[in-house]
């Protein structure tokens, strides 16, 4: 998951340009900074949701539909837990292994099956079914109603100028961003995170040397739903998601925008992604009138849109050539 | 659709099947009545769907939003300005089909993976909007429209069926269904074989989503009802269901999959341990069930048995969606 240079010197510029945008901006004025750092709290969330995306598109070129009904699902054990009397962070690792291990049996026993026989459009179809029946055992288990998941920062708040940043937001930027680390150096430094690396580009090369790649396809399942559990544990507490069976429907759409922009291939990509879009739609949110709640999703829509007919290949995706 | 001898077969099939649903009603009760026409709402959405994604190979995951789209022609024309409900279902055709043409200029330089994301996209934005836009739709509210009989919806929702599977069966079986499957099998030796693909992929998004809309009008009559609900990615996804059931690419199988639909939740809330909450766990292990076993669906199935299983390898071999030729 290297960051692999762009073909395009225009992409840096532009990302400089919007930093340096926001940062004019939020000394400027104490509520665009405030807005500035909870849509980055909310870029977070959809970034873990996006490289989780990355990840598995990467190694079996599926998008998985249903990996916000499984963050929602482990959530939902989370919160299980919580209640059985675990504290929040046991629960959290718990949690992690409970995704680790579901992930990894997910593709060993449905999604290799299917793919055995299928092609990408059968894949994509056994996803979608995926994501009926998780969503719909989440609401047969836990009921349909809104479940409060304690969050695990103190209600505490910072005063900088004359901005407030709640711990909540700081903390939920720190951990999503301190996920993706992990991850990025987990494929970096580590001979699995290279086997995986290696199946993912050349599956038969790695095969002859000896990497197992069907472990490595289930592998990237795993990891893909430990970084979907970290996101749904991220947005519980956050009274705009709430955690309910279909909390991360919305949080998909964003997840996949966020890939998108980042050219559906680079995890790097899929977190700056994400937190472009989690800032725009706050600022859009604080600043033009018109945009109210409602209209955040069909916006996300616009973005995926307009990327997808102008530059498909995203911010940091490869141009790809067609074959007969 | 096979230009074969089986067209006599075809036919006496067909009209056997239209006379029994034609009778059905007669022996169901008002209420029942009125889930037949749902059934037929669902034949129409997954006909629709089929056009789409069985024979031209675009997968469309949005087709509740075509429909919302008819169904609020519908319900703002009857409610707001006093239509006939009837009259509204040409509107609301017309409607659909704009927004299909409008969905698929893009699909035209996407493929796969990326328009299943973007109808996916569809299914969960035009809800909002019509949340959103709440002078016009009612928002969350809803508008109400005005009720019918079980007997007049039945009649109605087969009729509208009836029309529509007669439109999707002569478009299907000429010069416009051999390009949408010739797109589909291969986009580059479609063009290369002179079927501009550009045209196929717009008019095919452009009549799916008419017929969604007209589906849509249909449900909302069936309801009388309407709010952004109605409408959710939960709609979208039965369409799917319906039509990968029932085997994409098949025009038979849109009834097997209609049925399935809207059958089998009742059949599980009746059931003596049914819950309404098991129908979806049922319904994504059955899809999940039939792309891992038989991705050609259970129409396939039968046909696969009525031929002795001696095409079976033949068939078994095709990619999704392909049999039949």
């Amino acid at each position: 998951m290297a960051l692999r240079p762009s073909t395009s010197w225009i992409v840096p510029f532009a990302l400089v340009g919007v930093v340096v945008f926001l940062v004019v901006g939020s000394v400027d004025s104490a509520l665009f900074a405030q807005q500035t750092v909870s849509g980055l709290a909310n870029g977070g969330i959809y970034a873990s949701l996006a490289v989780a995306l990355v990840v598995i598109y990467r190694a079996t070129e599926v998008i998985n539909f249903a990996q916000g009904a499984l963050a929602t699902f482990t959530t939902y054990v989370a919160w299980q837990l919580i209640t059985w009397g675990l504290s929040y962070w046991e629960a959290f690792l718990a949690t992690l292994a409970v995704a680790f291990v579901g992930g990894f049996l997910l593709e060993l026993v449905v999604i290799r099956q299917v793919e055995r026989r299928g092609n990408v459009l059968t894949v994509v179809i056994a996803a979608i079914g995926l994501l009926i029946l998780v969503e719909g055992a989440t609401g047969w288990i836990w009921g349909n109603g809104i479940k409060f998941v304690p969050s695990p920062f103190p209600a505490h708040f910072y005063h900088l100028g004359g901005a407030t940043f709640s711990l909540q937001d700081i903390g939920t930027i720190g951990i999503s961003l301190a996920s993706v680390v992990v991850l990025w150096g987990f494929f970096q430094f580590t001979k699995a995170g290279l086997g995986m690396r290696a199946a993912a580009v050349r599956p038969e090369a790695a095969r002859l040397v000896g990497v197992r790649v069907s472990w490595m396809l289930s592998l990237g399942w795993a990891l893909a739903a430990v970084l979907g559990a970290i996101a749904g544990l991220l947005a519980a507490p956050n009274p705009s998601y709430l955690l309910q069976p279909s909390m991360m429907d919305g949080v998909l759409i964003y997840a996949f925008a966020a890939a998108v922009v980042g050219g559906l291939e680079s995890a790097f990509g899929a977190v700056v992604g994400g937190l472009l879009i989690g800032v725009l739609l706050n600022l859009l949110s604080a600043y033009v009138s018109w945009v109210t709640p409602q209209l955040l999703l069909p916006v996300a829509f616009v973005i995926m849109l307009v990327v997808l007919l102008v530059k498909p290949s995203g911010l940091f995706g490869r141009t790809r050539v067609r074959k007969v | 659709m096979r230009p074969k001898p089986a067209t006599l077969a075809g036919l006496v099939v067909t009209l056997a099947v239209a006379a029994a649903i034609a009778l059905i009603p007669f022996a169901l009760s008002n209420y029942h009545r009125s889930t037949g026409a749902d059934v037929a709402v669902f034949f129409v959405a997954i006909l629709a769907l089929n056009i789409v994604t069985g024979y031209t190979g675009q997968i469309s995951i949005g087709h509740g939003a075509f429909m919302a789209i008819g169904g609020y022609a519908t319900a703002i024309l009857t409610h707001d300005h006093g239509w006939n409900d009837i009259a509204t279902l040409p509107i609301a055709a017309i409607c659909g089909f704009i927004a299909g043409v409008i969905v698929g200029v893009p699909a035209l330089r996407f493929q796969g993976v990326y328009l299943a994301l973007t109808t996916f996209a569809v299914a969960l934005a035009v809800p909002q909007l019509a949340k959103n836009y709440s002078h016009l739709t009612g928002g969350t509210e809803g508008l109400a429209l005005p009720t019918h009989t079980g007997m007049w919806l039945y009649g109605v929702g087969w009729a509208v069926a009836a029309v529509m599977f007669a439109i999707a069966w002569l478009l299907l079986r000429g010069r416009t269904g051999r390009a949408f499957r010739a797109v589909r099998d291969s986009e580059i030796a479609a063009a290369s074989s002179g079927v501009t693909l550009a045209v196929y992929k717009t008019v095919s998004f452009g009549i799916s989503a008419g017929m969604a809309a007209v589906a849509g009008s249909v449900y909302v009559l069936v309801n009388n009802f309407v709010n952004p609900d109605v409408f959710g990615l939960t709609l979208s996804l039965y369409i799917l269901i319906g039509a990968v059931v029932g085997g994409l690419g098949s025009l038979w199988g849109v009834l097997a999959g209609a049925c399935f639909i809207q059958l089998l939740p009742i059949a599980l809330t009746t059931g003596s341990v049914g819950s309404s909450q098991s129908v979806p766990v049922v319904f994504g292990a059955v899809v999940i069930g039939v792309m891992a076993l038989l991705p050609l669906g259970a129409a396939n199935l039968l046909r696969v048995a009525l031929h002795f299983g001696s095409q079976w390898r033949q068939h078994s071999d095709t990619p999704l969606g392909t049999e039949g030729r």
